[in-house]
Order: structure tokens, then C-alpha cells, then sequence
């Protein structure tokens, strides 16, 4: 009797658990979470740990006690001006590969010919990756490449105009990497939208400006949001162009370089993780707002099939 | 979709213009930097004219010599195939249970998940890097694949989960009612139609893990570094980095390798489809 | 085919998240029966079947096959068929390859499953299709797959959700000949989920009406028809007028109501009607009636009188009249109510007429469907 009880007991157990979704295909999710504990969760928790074990070098310079780090942080321009810096090539280049993509990818959603040669054609630079973009922008656009030669050949400049090794060059390399990326996410977006929602406004007499503005934009919104995000991600962590094509003393000293300066150069890992992280949370408020305004736009169907 | 094709918006608008000639400036400026870039790879001499002067394939062979090219290409190739296949064997099955079932703690898994792909690389990239020194790992092939499973498994999870979410359950309830074990359900009916997606997902990370710097970069020395960061060493090394013309050739190799992947990934999915081709299998 | 005595539900409940989707289901099947669960959605009607398959653990109760538990075998061991609202065919296999599946799992040889799948596919008339994939065949097709499929494996039950409803109405007609057709000439037990009370009426020996994640009432189709034992079944077996109403007074089983949405004297027309379950003078009930049962009397002449005693009669005038072949459809306005009656001969829009019916045809109801103690009338 005590035997049936037992049964009973645990399968009831298994029932209550069961109820919940707890059950054995739960266990297919530990290989996973292991990688994501012991390759994210305990570096970055050991990071964190290492930001307030600063060198004796650093709490000589800048006072502090454990936080001499944090306090070298805010108080040294060199470091903290790089903050700025970053921002200013990564949001105006966020903005622009999101604004852009948008026109493109509804022109593009159209059917005509050459579309997949067009396509094939945007998505080429994510071969190319940020270091042969760097080389090729260097003899291209440099002083003597065939940019500036066509520009002086044809009598719009009079001497060629310096494009790369400046924030101009970076602002070109992040352009060209992260403008396919928000593209194609733009277009699958868009193609979720029912074409139909369209044709139902034009049967009611919207104009293409207004199906456009009243129709689709509203419905492409949060999607416009997320993308900005990733791009924005993408374009943060600038690490080769800005060395490359940029000018790593000076207006493109972005926050990875001086991370990596700290880790690889110096050898001060508590420096360096210092950065990293706030470098993480700086990222981290851009992405929260964003992600913040996104919450306030619509957010249902988007009246694509599935 | 017939309507819309039949209006023809494309030579309508001045709108249209405007996209159309900013598409060409884009094309413009990617062709150039192409072109540039392997134009110089096979210069023997280019200064101050629109072309070099002579042309030569010395450079591959010197670049292959001087930078151990053999070695790198090998090293650059077995890193992304063991990213690729590691990633897919953890996060396939990490993404069928987020796709399939609701449990506690769903959404801070998922959160665990998301984080590594909204990081800047160099910020968790650092403290793992420290930590893959302090293990003794570091400049190994070993550190190298681990720190690019770091977004490699959550990129597989986070693309094939709404994959699975679009096979219908009932298929496999089918299978069940049917007489399958979890193991045939798995092996007979979700593994054929999962391939699509595993091929697409694992496409992407063989690009991406290929072009990854960041990471790579802040772990691998001599005899671990891919190709990307053998280019990049290249280009900063001390006394204002090796003759341009082998850092282009290096390139160049580097372009011919990841076109090569890419062209074989296109012949799979077409990437501004990947969704909608997912809709059109379940509509069958 | 089927192999056992008798299926027995008991107190079967399941619970998602502290809701109950079904709670304390008891059933009985024989071997050889057509039993319907018949329900809106939500009513857990899908949650008994899933249960019953084995594909949703139960929170409560137990299920006996001729008195073994089985509802902790997994459903792979259960050995029931199945077929889905959704058809669930594996799209990556042809026909036959999806008939096979389920005796390749068994491990049969090569022999008896090609001429077992032949077979199962010359049943559901699918013979010239057996090498297609599923996204070639159209849905009425691809839903006689999904049957082929589970009786093929000979099982003990064949379970089936909402087969139907994916089908356009002519389709779905012929598809539900053919499955009364399949359970009798295999000798099946099926249990058949649906929402549609004529597919229930049309294919079950029984039918299980449920609300709410219970039962409400078991019985034959002619019993539930005839004899509902609450407004709610009386709803879904096509009492179409369901009028909220106060008892005046009753006797012999008999109650005579007050209808405050409709035109008539004082408080609205009085009808007499039988009065289903315990009611007082001064209870809140509802008066079902049929549209057939409806007698039509235009401006004093009458069409027709109600065979038997008159219920009384609620004056309006027509509204709408729907053209139905044989007859017609009419919606007649009374007070805010518009009631809903059948004629043969189309009266005119606007003429004034009264309804009226006979007194066993009008059943009152208690308001309280919780009231209502579920009782299964032997089959």
C-alpha cells in the first residue's frame, strides 16, 4: 500500500513539474548554458572582480583605493575623451546604415531583373570583413588613388583631399560594413508586412507618400528600432578600421583601442577590463533607450502570413 | 504581388532616382576598394599614376612565404569548421527546447542568450581573453576556438529558434502517435527539416567566425592566428607595417577564401529570403 | 480491429499554470464506438484527446484499457492512432513513405509494410498519389493521408481532432461519409473532437457535450436533440432562440414564463413550456425553441397550427427573410429581440405576425449552468 503511495507521490511530483514545463528535454538546454556560464558569465563576473584589484601604479597616479581604476577612468582625458569619440563615428554611422537601408530595401522589394545580382551585390562587403576594407580604402581613397585622381582629372578639387587616416576614413569603412548588414535585416523585415495592408490603402486613396508614412513605417518601426541596435552594436566596437584607416592618437581614438592599449601594450588587465566594461555600459544606455522608445511604437502583427 | 509588378514604380519617381544613384556611389566606392586592392596585389611598383607599373604574381608567393600563409590559411579554415560544428551541436538543441517549451526562468535564459550578441566584442572579449592566460590557454588554437563559440552559439540559438517555432508541433506529435521514440523523432523527422536552417545558420557562422578580428585577435599568437588577424598584424606591425603590396595579396587571398564560402552558401539560401523560405516549406 | 473491452476515464484532469483546461472527466468507451467530444474552443475538448494520446501528461485521474493504467506509457507505447486538425503529414516524405512511417517503427518487414501501405492507400482512394509529396496534394487529400496513416498501424483507438475543419463545406461533407465509412467497415473505435454539432450528430453513436473543461451532458444524438439538460447543450444542438426569461408559475412539469425582451402584454408574452430540472415561480431561467418549431401565424390567419397544445404566442413583425431552398428563414422582431423561425412559404418583410409553438418543443431552462449536474444517460 505504502508502495502505491510512493508511486502516486512522485508521480504527482512529475505531474506538478510537468505542469510548469519542467521535464526531461529540459536537460538538451545544458550544453548551451554551459558554454554561455563558463565562457561568458564567469570571464565577465571575473572581469568585474579584476576592475577593483588595480595596480599599485594606478593607485599611486589616481587615488582611490580599489576603485583607482574607475577614478583613472573619469578623471584621464586621454581615456575618458574617448567616450565621446566613439559615439561620434558609431551613432551618426548607425544612424545613416538604418536611414539608408530603408529607401533601398523598398526599391528593392520589388521585382525586377538583376534583383539577385543587385542583392548579391550588397552583401559582397560582408566578405570583404573591416581589414581588407581598410587596405582597400587606404589605396583607393588615399592621396594618390583613383578617387582623388578621378576628382582632380574631371576640376571638382584642386588638390586631393584627405579621406583617409581620419574620422572620415572610418566613417567610410563603418559604412560600408554595417549598411549590407542593416539592409538585409530591413528587407526581411519589410517583407513581413502583408503586401495587401498596401493595396487596401490604395483602394482607399492614399498616395504612395502616405501608404508609406501611415502604412508602412508604422509597421517597420520597431523593426527600424532593432536594427539600429545591431548596427549601432556592430559600429561601437570599432576596433581595425579605426587603427587602420583612422587616426588611433587622435579623433578616432575609439574606447576599444584604448582598451586593447591597456591589455595588449600595457599589460594591465584590470585597466583594460575596466574599460571593456564601461565601454559595455555606455553601449548598454544607447541600447536601453532605443530599446526603450521601441517599447512605445506598435508592437502586434505586422499581417504577414505566420 | 502580381499588382506590383505590373506598375513598375522603378523608373516612376524621383525618389527612386535618388536611391538608385546612391546605390551606384555604394557600388562605386566598394568596386574601387575591390579592384584596388587586387590591382595592387599584383603590382610590382605603384606610386604616383592610375596604374602600376609592371605587373607580377610575385607578391602571392613572397606573401605565402612571409607570413607562413600555408600554415594561417589552415589554422583560419579548421577554426571555423570546429566553431561551426560545435556551435550547431550545442545550440540546435538549446533552441528546440526555447522554441518548444515554456519552463521558468525562460526569458532569463534567453536574456543569457542575447547578451553576447548586444556586447561589443572587446567587453566580455577582454576578461576572457584574461582568463584564457590565466589558464594557460593563451596564443592557443584551443583559446581560439572557445572565444568564437562565445557568439557563435548564441548567434545558432537565436537564428533557429524561430526556425523550429515554424514546424509544426503537430508533426511531431504525429510522429509519436505514430510509434517513434524521441530519439527516431529526432533522427526521421525533425533532423530533414531542420537541415535548411541548420545549413543556413551554419553558413553564417563560418563567414562570421572567418572575419571575426576582435576576438581572435586578443588570444591567438604565432601559429593560431586566422587569416584576419595575420593581415591586420601585417598592415600595424613595428616600422609602419610590410610592403603594401604583399598586405594585399594577403587580402586578396583572404576575399577569394570567404567569396568561395559565400558563393557555396548562395547556392543554399538566398539571405534576404531565409524568412520567407521558412513560411513556404510549412505552407506545404 | 480494436482489441480491447472497454476504455475508462477516470476523474481525468489537467491543470495549465493553476487554470483548469479539464477537470474531472469520466468516460466510458466501448470497443467499437463513435464517441464525439463536442465543444466551443477552449471548452478542452483538444486537452482530453491530447491527454488520452499520451501527448499531454494529466494533472488528475487515471486511464484504464480493460482496467490496465496507461496514462503513464508515452504515447509512442500507447498504441493509439492519430489524426490532426492541421494533418501534421511529414512534409519531407511522400505519401506512401508517411503511411510506412508508423510500421517502419515497429520494425516490420520490408514485405508486410508495402503491401499493408498499398493497401492503406487504395483505402482513402489515394492510389494514383502514393509517390507524391504532401505540398502536391490538395487538403482533401492530404487530410485522407493523415487517416491512412493512423489506421494503417491497426490501433486499438483512433483519435481524431477536429479532422475536418480545414476543408472548404462540400469537401467536408464527403470526407465525413468517408470517415463513418472507415470506422465501420474497420471496425474502429474513434474518438472525434469537433465544434460543429452536425458532423457530431451525423458520425457519433455518442456525444460528450462540454463547457469550460467539463462535461455538461453525455448521450446518443437523439437524446441530446431531443432531451438537452441545459440551455447551454440546448444551444449547440440548434435551439437557436435562447431567450432569458422569469417562471410565473409552474405545475406537472410545466412552467409558464415571462419574456421581457420581447413585444406583449405587461412585461412581455407569457409562454408555457416544460420545464427541464427543479424550477420555482420567481426564478431567472432561459426558454429554448427551435426555428422549426416555430409556428408562424400572419395577421390573424393562421399558416398552420402547432400539432399538440399552443405554448402561447409572442406577436412581432418579419424582418429578414433568407431564401433556404425548401424554405425560408425568418427573423422576426419582437421588443429588442429578434427571434429566429422556418416557414414554408415566404411571408412579406414588415407584415405583422405572432409565433407560436407547441408546449413540449419549448424548454425552460434554470438560469445557473453550474446548477446543472452532469449525467450520463446509458448508451
Amino acid at each position: 500500500m505504502s508502495g502505491v503511495g510512493q508511486q502516486r507521490a512522485t508521480a504527482s511530483l512529475r505531474h506538478r513539474l510537468a505542469e510548469r514545463g519542467v521535464d526531461a528535454a529540459l536537460l538538451l538546454l545544458v550544453p548551451g548554458l554551459v558554454v554561455a556560464l563558463a565562457l561568458f558569465v564567469y570571464p565577465f563576473s571575473y572581469g568585474i572582480g579584476l576592475t577593483i584589484q588595480p595596480t599599485a601604479a594606478m593607485q599611486e597616479q589616481w587615488g582611490g583605493g580599489i576603485f583607482a581604476n574607475y577614478v583613472a577612468f573619469f578623471s584621464d582625458p586621454f581615456v575618458f575623451d574617448s567616450v565621446g569619440l566613439t559615439m561620434r563615428l558609431a551613432l551618426p554611422a548607425a544612424l545613416f546604415n538604418v536611414l539608408a537601408s530603408v529607401p533601398v530595401a523598398m526599391v528593392l522589394r520589388h521585382r525586377f531583373r538583376g534583383k539577385r545580382l543587385l542583392t548579391s551585390l550588397l552583401v559582397l562587403p560582408i566578405t570583404l570583413g573591416t581589414v581588407l576594407t581598410a587596405q582597400g580604402l587606404l589605396i583607393f581613397a588615399g592621396r594618390q588613388g583613383w578617387l582623388n585622381r578621378t576628382l582632380l582629372e574631371i576640376g571638382l578639387i584642386d588638390e586631393p583631399l584627405q579621406l583617409v587616416n581620419n574620422y572620415l576614413g572610418v566613417m567610410f569603412s563603418l559604412v560600408i560594413t554595417g549598411f549590407p548588414f542593416a539592409f538585409l535585416l530591413i528587407s526581411s523585415y519589410l517583407s513581413g508586412i502583408d503586401p495587401s495592408l498596401e493595396q487596401a490603402a490604395k483602394t482607399l486613396g492614399a498616395g504612395w507618400w502616405q501608404r508609406f508614412r501611415r502604412i508602412v513605417l508604422p509597421l517597420l518601426a520597431p523593426g527600424l528600432a532593432t536594427t539600429f541596435v545591431l548596427t549601432f552594436v556592430l559600429a561601437f566596437s570599432v576596433f581595425p578600421s579605426a587603427r587602420l584607416v583612422g587616426d588611433a592618437m587622435g579623433e578616432t581614438r575609439v574606447m576599444s583601442l584604448m582598451a586593447f592599449r591597456a591589455f595588449g601594450e600595457q599589460n594591465d588587465y584590470a585597466m583594460a577590463s575596466t574599460i571593456a566594461l564601461m565601454m559595455g555600459a555606455v553601449e548598454l544606455i544607447v541600447v536601453v533607450a532605443v530599446l526603450g522608445l521601441r517599447s512605445l511604437l506598435y508592437r502586434g502583427t505586422t499581417g504577414g502570413k505566420g | 504581388m502580381a499588382a506590383s509588378t505590373l506598375e513598375r514604380p522603378l523608373a516612376a519617381r524621383p525618389s527612386t532616382w535618388f536611391v538608385w544613384a546612391g546605390m551606384t556611389a555604394f557600388g562605386v566606392f566598394l568596386l574601387g576598394i575591390l579592384l584596388a586592392v587586387v590591382v595592387d596585389s599584383f603590382g610590382r611598383q605603384w606610386f604616383d599614376t592610375w596604374f602600376p607599373e609592371g605587373l607580377t604574381t610575385e607578391r602571392y608567393a613572397e606573401a605565402w612565404d612571409r607570413f607562413a600563409l600555408g600554415e594561417v590559411v589552415g589554422v583560419t579554415v579548421g577554426v571555423a569548421l570546429l566553431v561551426v560544428v560545435i556551435s550547431v551541436l550545442v545550440g540546435v538543441p538549446a533552441a528546440y527546447v526555447l522554441a518548444r517549451r515554456d519552463f521558468p526562468g525562460k526569458r532569463a535564459v534567453m536574456l543569457l542568450f542575447l547578451l553576447p550578441v548586444l556586447m561589443p566584442p572587446i567587453t566580455y572579449g577582454i576578461p576572457l581573453a584574461t582568463v584564457m592566460y590565466s589558464f594557460g590557454l593563451g596564443r592557443t588554437l584551443t583559446a581560439v576556438v572557445l572565444v568564437n563559440l562565445v557568439p557563435s552559439v548564441p548567434f545558432v540559438i537565436l537564428t533557429m529558434t524561430p526556425f523550429i517555432e515554424q514546424i509544426n508541433p503537430a508533426i511531431e506529435s504525429a510522429a509519436r502517435m505514430c510509434g517513434a521514440r524521441t530519439r527516431q523523432v529526432f533522427t526521421r523527422i525533425l533532423a530533414p527539416l531542420l537541415v535548411p536552417g541548420i545549413l543556413a545558420a551554419a553558413i553564417l557562422v563560418l563567414v562570421r567566425t572567418v572575419g571575426l578580428f576582435e576576438l581572435t585577435f586578443l588570444v591567438s599568437g604565432p601559429g593560431s592566428d586566422t587569416l584576419v588577424v595575420a593581415i591586420y598584424r601585417g598592415m600595424t606591425s613595428a616600422g609602419g607595417g610590410e610592403a603594401r603590396q604583399l598586405i594585399s595579396a594577403m587580402s586578396v587571398i583572404y576575399t577569394a577564401t570567404m567569396l568561395v564560402m559565400l558563393v557555396v552558401a548562395l547556392r543554399f539560401v538566398n539571405p534576404t529570403q531565409l524568412v520567407a523560405q521558412v513560411k513556404e516549406t510549412r505552407d506545404d | 480491429m480494436s482489441d480491447f473491452e472497454s476504455l475508462e476515464l477516470r476523474g481525468v484532469g489537467r491543470r495549465f499554470g493553476g487554470v483548469d483546461a479539464l477537470s474531472g472527466l469520466d468516460l466510458t468507451i466501448k470497443s467499437g464506438e463513435f464517441v464525439a467530444l463536442l465543444g466551443p474552443s477552449g471548452c478542452g475538448k483538444s486537452t482530453a484527446l491530447n491527454c488520452l494520446a499520451g501527448l499531454l501528461p494529466l494533472t488528475h485521474g487515471e486511464i484504464l484499457l480493460d482496467g490496465r493504467r496507461i496514462d503513464t506509457l508515452p504515447p509512442e507505447r500507447r498504441g493509439f492512432g492519430m489524426v490532426f486538425q492541421s494533418y501534421a503529414l511529414f512534409p519531407h516524405l511522400s505519401v506512401e513513405k508517411n503511411v510506412a512511417f508508423g510500421l517502419q517503427m515497429q520494425g516490420l518487414p520490408r514485405a508486410e509494410i508495402d503491401s499493408r501501405v498499398r493497401e492503406a492507400i487504395s483505402l482513402v482512394k489515394l492510389g494514383e498519389h502514393a509517390k507524391k509529396l504532401p505540398g502536391q496534394l490538395s487538403g482533401g487529400q492530404q487530410q485522407r493521408v493523415a487517416i491512412a496513416r493512423a489506421v494503417v498501424l491497426e490501433p486499438s483507438l483512433v483519435l481524431m481532432d477536429e479532422p475536418l475543419s480545414n476543408l472548404d463545406a462540400k469537401l467536408r461533407l464527403d470526407m465525413r461519409t468517408e470517415i463513418r465509412r472507415l470506422h465501420q467497415s474497420l471496425g474502429l473505435t474513434t474518438i472525434y473532437v469537433t465544434h460543429d454539432q452536425e458532423e457530431a450528430l451525423s458520425l457519433a453513436d455518442r456525444l460528450v457535450v462540454m463547457r469550460e473543461g467539463r462535461v455538461q451532458q453525455v448521450g446518443t444524438p437523439d437524446e441530446l436533440y431531443e432531451s438537452p439538460t441545459s440551455w447551454y447543450v440546448a444551444d449547440f444542438m440548434g435551439y437557436r432562440n435562447i431567450l432569458p426569461a422569469t417562471v410565473v408559475s409552474t405545475s406537472a412539469g410545466e412552467a409558464v414564463v415571462e419574456l421581457p425582451g420581447t413585444a406583449g402584454g405587461g412585461d412581455g408574452a407569457r409562454l408555457t413550456g416544460r420545464a427541464v430540472g427543479g424550477l420555482a415561480a420567481g426564478d431567472d431561467v432561459r426558454v429554448a425553441i427551435r426555428p422549426e418549431d416555430f409556428v408562424l401565424v400572419s395577421s390573424g390567419v393562421s399558416a398552420g397550427s402547432p400539432t399538440g397544445r399552443a405554448a402561447g404566442s409572442i406577436p412581432g413583425a418579419v424582418s429578414v427573410v433568407e431564401y433556404h431552398g425548401r424554405e425560408h428563414a425568418v427573423g422576426v422582431q419582437t421588443g429588442d429581440t429578434m427571434l429566429h423561425a422556418r416557414t414554408p412559404a415566404a411571408p412579406q418583410v414588415g407584415a405583422p405576425v405572432s409565433l407560436t409553438a407547441p408546449v413540449e418543443r419549448v424548454l425552460v431552462f434554470p438560469e445557473a449552468l453550474d446548477a446543472v449536474v452532469p449525467q450520463e444517460v446509458a448508451a
